[in-house]
C-alpha cells in the first residue's frame, strides 16, 4: 500500500511548524513518528497534500520537571517515556501506559503528542492523560494555551486542537508513590485495548468505552462516598455507550469495564 | 527529494518521492531484499530493520524520515564471512520454518539484545511481540535468542565439523 502523493517539509522548530500550518491550512498534517498517520495514509483514509515533519524540530522532545508537574515534549517517543527514570518515579502510571503501546518497534517511533492528537479512544496514552488529570500545551498563531485532558478529547478521533495549532508538550502532575492501577484487555499481542481501565487518586478512566477516553464518574462518586472498590466498580459502565465490533458487543464491553475497574482499584502498584 | 542516509555502513544519496516507504527504498532502490513486506500494516514485523540501532518496521517509516540516519538490514549483520551471533543462533537452534519472518525476527532480536543483553524467556517473548511467525515456529526462535544472549551460538566451523 502506497500513500497518495504529498509534499514533505521538515520543520526546524515549533514556530516553523506553526508557520507552515498557517500557510497550508487544511491541506497539511503534522508528522511525528507517523505510526497513526502513515497507516491511515497507506489506506488512503488520509491524503494530506503536505506533511510537516516535526521530529527534527528543536525543543519538542524531552522530559523535565516544572514545579508540581512533569513536562513531556510532544515528540518524546513511547520507548523513552517508558524507560525514563524520572517518569517511572514521578508518574509511574504514564510510564507503564507507554510500555503497553503496540510493540517495541512501534514504541521506537510513536510519540506521546502524536498519540494524544490522534485521539484513538482505544489507545493507552489518552486514557493515561485523563486519569492522571494532565493537560496539553498547544501553540498556534495567537499564542500558547493549556487544555486539560477533560476538555481535550472532544469526539471520535477529535480533539480541542484548533486549525493551525500544534500540540507541543504534555503536562502531568507529579504523583510519586501514589498507588495506581492499570488494566488493559486485549486478545492479541501488540493490540489496542478492547476495554481499558485505570485508576489513581480517586480518579477512574476507561479506554474504548465510547467515542473518547472517559471518566467513570458514577464509580468515582461512589468511591468518594465511601463505597468499596467492588461496589464502585459495579457502576463503571454507567452512562457509557461503547461501540460494537468483532471483538465485543456493548454488553460485553460493559462487563469488561466493571471487571477491569475492580481490578484496577484492587490491584494497585 | 534527495535523501542521504547510511545503509549497512555505506553512505548513500538518492532521489526519492516523499511518499516512498523505507521498505520499498531498501528493496527497490538499494536492492536489499532481506526486509520482507508481510502485512504492510505495522503488525507482522517481517520488514523490521535497525534505524540508528533500534528496531523499526520499515513499512511504516518514510525513506525521508530516515534521512541522516543509519539503517541496518539483515544483509548488513554478517561480517568477514562470519554470521552475526544472532544469525548463528537461529541456524543452530533451527529458529525458522518457512523463513519469511526470519530477517525481521533476527533484526528484532538484535535490537532486543542491544537493549537487554540478558533477557529472561518472558522478556524475549514480550520483546518479540511485534513479530509474527505464521508457521508458529516460536519455540525455536525463542531458544535461538536465548542462546545468542548466552553467547552459546557455536561458530559455523564447529557445526561443520559435527556434520562432517
Amino acid at each position: 500500500m502506497i500513500p497518495a502523493q504529498f509534499e514533505y517539509v521538515a520543520a526546524g522548530s515549533a514556530a516553523h511548524a506553526i508557520d507552515l500550518l498557517g500557510q497550508h491550512g487544511d491541506d497539511a498534517k503534522v508528522l511525528a513518528g507517523g505510526h497513526s498517520l502513515l497507516p491511515m495514509m497507506k489506506l488512503r483514509l488520509a491524503a494530506p497534500a503536505v506533511l510537516i515533519d516535526i521530529t527534527r524540530a528543536s525543543g519538542l522532545a524531552g522530559i523535565s520537571l516544572d514545579g508540581d508537574e512533569i513536562v513531556v515534549g510532544a515528540t518524546t517517543r513511547h520507548a523513552d517515556l517508558a524507560s525514563s527514570d524520572l517518569v517511572r518515579t514521578e508518574a509511574p502510571l504514564l510510564a507503564h501506559a507507554a510500555s503497553l503501546v503496540g510493540d517495541p518497534q512501534i514504541r521506537h517511533r510513536g510519540t506521546i503528542g502524536g498519540s494524544l492528537a490522534h485521539a484513538d479512544p482505544a489507545a493507552d496514552l489518552p486514557m493515561a492523560l485523563l486519569v492522571l488529570g494532565g493537560s496539553v500545551e498547544v501553540s498556534g498563531p495567537s499564542g500558547t494555551r493549556r487544555v486539560p485532558a477533560d476538555a481535550f478529547f472532544t469526539g471520535f478521533f477529535e480533539t480541542a486542537l484548533a486549525d493551525g495549532e500544534l500540540l507541543t508538550a504534555v503536562r502531568v502532575p507529579r504523583q510519586p508513590g501514589v498507588p495506581w492501577g492499570y488494566q488493559k484487555f486485549v486478545r492479541r499481542a501488540n493490540d489496542w485495548a478492547i476495554v481499558g481501565a485505570s485508576a489513581i487518586n480517586g480518579r477512574i478512566a476507561l479506554a474504548n468505552m465510547g467515542s473518547t477516553p472517559l471518566r467513570a464518574s458514577a464509580a468515582e462518586q461512589a468511591l468518594a462516598g465511601g463505597a468499596s472498590p467492588a461496589e464502585a466498580a459495579e457502576l463503571a459502565a454507567e452512562g457509557t455507550s461503547p461501540g460494537e465490533d468483532i471483538h465485543a458487543d456493548r454488553e460485553f464491553r460493559g462487563h469488561l469495564a466493571r471487571v477491569l475497574t475492580k481490578r484496577a482499584l484492587e490491584h494497585l502498584s | 527529494m534527495q535523501v542521504e542516509l547510511t545503509v549497512n555502513g555505506v553512505l548513500r544519496s538518492d532521489e526519492v518521492e516523499p511518499r516512498l516507504l523505507l521498505v520499498h527504498y531498501l528493496r527497490e532502490v538499494c536492492g536489499l531484499r532481506a526486509a520482507n513486506i508481510g502485512c504492510d500494516t505495522t503488525s507482522c514485523g517481517a520488514c523490521t530493520v535497525l534505524l540508528d540501532g533500534e528496531s523499526v518496521k520499515s513499512c511504516t517509516v518514510l525513506a525521508a524520515q530516515a534521512a541522516g540516519q543509519d539503517v541496518v538490514t539483515a544483509e548488513g549483520l554478517a561480517g568477514d564471512g562470519e554470521l552475526h551471533p544472532v544469525q548463528q543462533a537461529f541456524r543452530n537452534e533451527h529458529g525458522l520454518q518457512c523463513g519469511f519472518c526470519t530477517p525481521g525476527m533476527v533484526m528484532a532480536a538484535v535490537g532486543l539484545l542491544r537493549e537487554n543483553p540478558n533477557p529472561t524467556e518472558d522478556e524475549v517473548r514480550e520483546g518479540l511481540e511485534g513479530n509474527l511467525c505464521r508457521c508458529t515456529g516460536y519455540h525455536n526462535i525463542i531458544r535461538a535468542v536465548l542462546a545468542a544472549a548466552n553467547g552459546a551460538a557455536e561458530p559455523a566451523t564447529a557445526q561443520a565439523e559435527v556434520t562432517a
